[in-house]
């Protein structure tokens, strides 16, 4: 069962924490947001997007049941 | 602040007359145009506000009359009412009457025409629900109508939940759904991320239901003649009746006149289903924005063909929205147009957002570069590349409806652009078509 | 060398490391809520660093505790570490110890479970650390006739010195900072200024 992952891009302030960690899924535009893939989390990389979600200094990144 | 510029005359028209399949209306307004209806008159036209007895009986019926949101969103009435009603606890319901979009003059028009059709139309659902708080959202200058009407009920024991008025901003985003609770709190009108979705978890954490006046309105109607009444007008998909508000400039011997160059707004009330070209005039119409700042620019050929109606919009990229239709005349520059309402829109933007707080603004001065004389090639390619950019990465739906309203004004305004680059203008008129309210938020306290 | 030294040596020692590594994370945690970098290395560095260093020295304390109520010279009970106070042996100072000790865990804690929390919750205590810093200082200078002169007493104040001037900058940094509602008017300001003049003024027939 995968999760999806998302960002609240209100309390997102644009660290690049989560771009760093989770590449694979996730890259920044030109002002620093993270773009997240809009696909499910393959299992391979679960726990890196927990890690992901972990480090995010503003909480921002949130992995959603699916 | 008001909402209507200056200069400008706004009728209600039924548009009963014209069209012959289109008798039964109209439903919403008054009979009598320009002529509000009190509670008597309304009492008389309507007769009882019929309360059913109890929590969710009226939902069948709305269910079966089909009712969607008349705010922009069109969602099904019934589920939300469904939603809400299922829910325990404590239950909030809010009248939106928060027309935020400068271009839509018809909440304002039915809160002061007939207000008591939003009034029942509250009542009814806040008791299909089980509401034990309701709202009416307002902007600043309350009619003394909608006051007037609110005594009157009391005075007759007429409503079984008092109603609350609380202030909206005069801000883009201040009627959103989020932003409404958020306001409603004692914070400011901007939006809040969902899930939890405010009709789960809304105002100090209850379920709340926010209806557009207009929607309630309706519903007080359903609640009266039934649901086979309600689907007598309109489409099998999207029945009934709906306001729109129709921006025109009339040529030179139309009824209603207004000098020639002078903008007309009329508020009509049409069955949906409706051909467009009975709405406007097609002679001297350039293009037709549909919806709203949110909404399509459509190129004044389909116009011939479409009905108002969802199912045929769609198939052009349109909707109808809080039901806006501007018909901009073939005088105009559409570009200048577009311009001015995109920087009207970034600087609406809630700024909570990364990508809206930096695309918006940049999108804004792009489009104020096209509409110059000459543009930077990088401008066209930065203009779509930032759309692409906030689409869907925003909190709320600010960012997605700007970048309809940028795209489709790209499309038909296309040889405009063109023209533009070559330091040339196919515009004779230089008056601003589209209403903008002037001014723009600086401060916390622009936004409660 | 008798056991009781040894434990008492080791007590001071591992105190002056954690005034060291305290200090390093208050300037991380300014460094990370600021969206600051370390030379050279990627931004999930800064806030590994300042959690991973927090954890360091949490665990410099214990041993600082453990070595202390060891030793035998003076009598501290182990609960004086979280109770502020409750020892005999230089009340006041290891009370403060105590205090900032007991924030620490509370800082620490709610960071650990910050996905359950409410944010706003754990920023409030997260914040506490402007005020725990300042106690472990005082508990360090008051408790350690060591630090109160000589190099580790230079060491002390450059300590008390860096971190004053990192709190005066994040304060700084924070009223430069534009509220919410300012901010779209200023990117607007900066990118389209003229936007509705432009639109009609430069245009020719």
């Amino acid at each position: 069962m995968a999760d999806t992952l998302r960002v609240n891009p209100i309390n997102c302030s644009g660290h690049g924490v989560c771009a760093e960690l989770l590449p694979e899924l996730v890259t920044l535009d030109e002002w620093g947001y993270p773009i997240i893939a809009n696909s499910p989390v393959p299992p391979a990389l679960d726990l890196e997007a927990r890690r992901a979600v972990a480090a995010c200094p503003a909480l921002a990144l949130k992995l959603l049941r699916a | 602040m008001t909402m209507a510029p200056a200069n400008e005359t706004v009728d209600e028209a039924t548009g009963g007359a014209a069209r012959p399949y289109a008798s039964g209306l109209p439903r919403l307004l008054p009979l009598v145009p320009g002529v509000p209806e009190d509670l008597r008159a309304h009492l008389a036209r309507h007769g009882r506000l019929p309360y059913r007895g109890g929590p969710g009986l009226l939902i069948g019926s709305v269910e079966e009359a089909g009712l969607t949101g008349r705010g922009g969103a069109a969602f099904l009435v019934s589920r939300k009412l469904a939603i809400v009603a299922r829910a325990r606890g404590r239950k909030v319901i809010v009248a939106n009457g928060a027309e935020s979009e400068p271009a839509s003059h018809k909440d304002a028009l039915l809160l002061r025409a007939a207000p008591n059709l939003v009034l029942d139309g509250l009542q009814l659902a806040a008791e299909a629900i089980g509401a034990r708080e309701a709202y009416l959202y307002l902007h600043p200058g309350v009619s003394p109508e909608i006051l007037r009407a609110l005594n009157q009920r009391e005075a007759a024991g007429l409503d079984w939940l008092g109603v609350t008025i609380v202030e909206a901003p005069p801000r883009f985003l201040a009627g959103q759904e989020s932003a409404l609770v958020n306001r409603l709190g004692g914070g400011p009108a901007v939006p809040t991320f969902v899930p939890p979705r405010v009709s789960e978890r809304g105002l100090g954490g209850a379920p709340t239901l926010v209806q557009n006046v207009e929607t309630l309105a309706h519903l007080a109607l359903i609640a009266r003649y039934g649901p086979r009444w309600f689907r007598a007008l309109g489409t099998a998909q999207e029945p009934g009746s709906m306001l729109t508000t129709v921006h025109t400039q009339p040529s030179g011997g139309s009824a209603g006149s207004s000098p020639p160059g002078q903008h007309n707004t009329q508020i009509i009330e049409a069955e949906i289903g409706t051909p467009l070209r009975a709405l406007i005039h097609q002679d001297s119409v350039q293009a037709v924005l549909i919806g709203g700042f949110h909404g399509t620019w459509l190129p004044i050929t389909t116009i011939g063909t479409l009905t108002l109606d969802n199912e045929a919009l769609k198939t052009h990229g349109a909707a109808l929205g809080a039901g806006v239709i501007a018909a901009l005349p073939a005088d105009r520059c559409g570009l200048a147009e577009a311009a001015r309402v995109v920087r009207y829109l970034a600087a609406e933007s809630a700024g909570q957002c990364g990508p809206c707080l930096n695309g918006l603004p940049r999108m804004a001065a792009a489009l104020a570069e096209l509409s110059g004389r000459g543009h930077r090639r990088q401008t066209r390619t930065d203009l779509e590349r930032w759309a692409g950019l906030v689409t869907g990465r925003g909190a709320c739906n600010h960012p997605d409806g700007t970048v309809r309203f940028v795209r489709s004004a790209l499309t038909v305004f296309a040889p405009e652009i063109s023209l533009h680059a070559r330091g040339l203008c196919s515009a004779t008129n230089r008056t601003p078509f589209l209403p903008l309210p002037g001014g723009m938020p600086m401060t916390e306290d622009d936004w409660t | 060398m008798s056991g009781t030294t040894a434990f008492w040596y080791a007590s001071r020692a591992t105190g002056v490391v954690a005034l060291l590594l305290l200090t390093a994370v208050l300037v991380l945690g300014i460094l990370v809520n600021r969206q600051g970098r370390l030379p050279g290395l990627p931004r999930f560095a800064v806030t590994s660093l300042h959690r991973n260093i927090s954890l360091l020295a949490v665990a410099f304390i214990t041993v600082h505790v453990l070595t202390a109520v060891l030793d035998t010279f003076v009598s501290i009970p182990l609960l004086s570490s979280v109770i502020p106070f409750a020892s005999g042996y230089e009340r006041l100072w290891l009370g403060l110890g105590a205090i900032s000790f007991d924030l620490m865990l509370a800082m620490i804690i709610t960071s650990l479970v910050r996905g359950r929390l409410n944010r706003i919750l754990w920023r409030a205590i997260h914040l506490l650390a402007y005020l725990c810093w300042p106690v472990a200082f005082a508990h360090s200078i008051g408790s350690s006739k060591d630090l109160q002169h000589g190099w580790l007493l230079d060491l002390s104040i450059a300590c008390a010195l860096i971190v004053a001037a990192a709190a005066l900058w994040r304060l700084a940094s924070a009223a430069r900072q534009l509220p919410r509602a300012a901010r779209v008017a200023a990117i607007l300001a900066q990118h389209a200024p003229h936007a509705t003049r432009q639109a009609h003024e430069r245009i020719s027939r």
